[in-house]
């Protein structure tokens, strides 16, 4: 059996080449907070306790847009659904562990993470594979904390004409990357995309990404569903 | 809610989302059915975020006209599709972003 380090390099190494949209991306986070008025120490507790670039951009988002902290919260709950579905994947390698080896590594199960090593734990049958997403989880972990701190301190000296506040939709987009060539993925992706643009004035409380989030997600039961039929 | 109080609620609910699954889910519990449905929740919500920041300002008004984004985001999706990679995605997204506003 490979020893529980030699997992853990694994898991680095792997997740490497995902860090680098995170670089700019925790930069422009940095910024961002500073920008919209959280103070530096409030902005890496953010990195710390939130640990997620997709929950903290949208908490800023709706922060500076003005709306409710239950609207904040409950959209940043939404944004995080998708987190249920990593960990019902993942539960079915990690079902024989302690509970504070649960707690520990549902602190690191975030995107770049999952992806990475999900892979492996399906591949591989050695007891300390989860080792593999500590490793991953781990690395993002330090980059994640890291490029907030930089982006606090280099703040002002990042000029706004970079425009790096586009990179924030950019890396959603990218993290798509896997749905552009599926039918009912791109459907789903124009109905909600849609639905969020129109209903961004008139949907109350800022709560436009819920609502566009539960109208894709029912498109997404109705057309497969109806795929499912004429079959 | 002071700023504080938000974060740490944000943080709760981030880190129960991740562990809620992890400590109560048994493998029983999930049918192919919810499995094939919760893979869409990506492509549900993202598009959510990433299309009122290219095509709204900060005031929610539309920018239709001598919007870079919209033509950075369309050649970056381009990219996306054919190579399928994240970082081309991105790199791809930026330059032709910043080729736009410098050069252009």
């Amino acid at each position: 059996m490979k020893n529980n380090f030699k997992v853990f390099l694994k898991g680095i190494i792997d997740v490497s080449p995902l860090m680098i949209p995170v670089v700019p991306f925790g930069l422009i986070f940095g910024v961002l907070a500073i920008d919209i008025g959280f103070t530096p120490l409030e902005t890496m507790g953010m990195s710390l306790i939130v640990f997620g670039g997709a929950s903290q951009i949208v908490l800023l988002q709706l922060f500076s847009g003005g709306a409710s902290s239950l609207v904040i919260i409950s959209s940043v709950g939404a944004v995080n659904s998708r987190h249920l579905l990593y960990g019902a994947v993942v539960s079915e390698h990690l079902s024989d562990l302690k509970l504070i080896w649960k707690i520990i590594i549902s602190y690191f199960l975030i995107d770049q993470a999952f992806a990475i090593s999900n892979e492996y734990l399906r591949r591989n049958e050695n007891k300390n594979r989860y080792f593999h997403l500590v490793g991953a989880g781990a690395t993002c972990w330090i980059i994640w904390q890291s490029t907030t701190f930089l982006g606090i301190v280099l703040g002002a000296a990042i000029p706004e004409k970079l425009g790096l506040s586009f990179a924030v939709p950019l890396t959603f987009l990218a993290l798509l990357v896997n749905d552009f060539r599926k039918f009912i993925n791109v459907i789903v992706i124009i109905i909600s995309g849609l639905v969020a643009t129109l209903g961004y004035n008139y949907i109350p409380f800022k709560a436009y990404i819920i609502v566009a989030a539960l109208v894709g997600l029912i498109s997404a039961i109705i057309l497969t569903k109806m795929i499912k039929n004429n079959e | 809610m002071s700023n504080w109080a938000l974060i740490i609620c944000c943080g709760l609910i981030t880190y129960l989302t991740r562990f809620s699954m992890i400590a109560l889910i048994k493998k029983e519990m999930f049918n192919d059915r919810i499995r094939e449905v919760l893979s869409y929740v990506p492509s549900a919500i993202f598009p959510a975020i990433i299309f009122p920041a290219i095509f709204l300002d900060n005031a929610g008004s539309f920018i239709l006209e001598d919007n870079p984004k919209i033509i950075a985001a369309i050649i970056a999706t381009i990219i996306g599709i054919i190579s399928r990679s994240i970082i081309a995605t991105i790199f791809s997204g930026l330059t032709s972003y910043w080729f736009i506003i410098f050069v252009i």
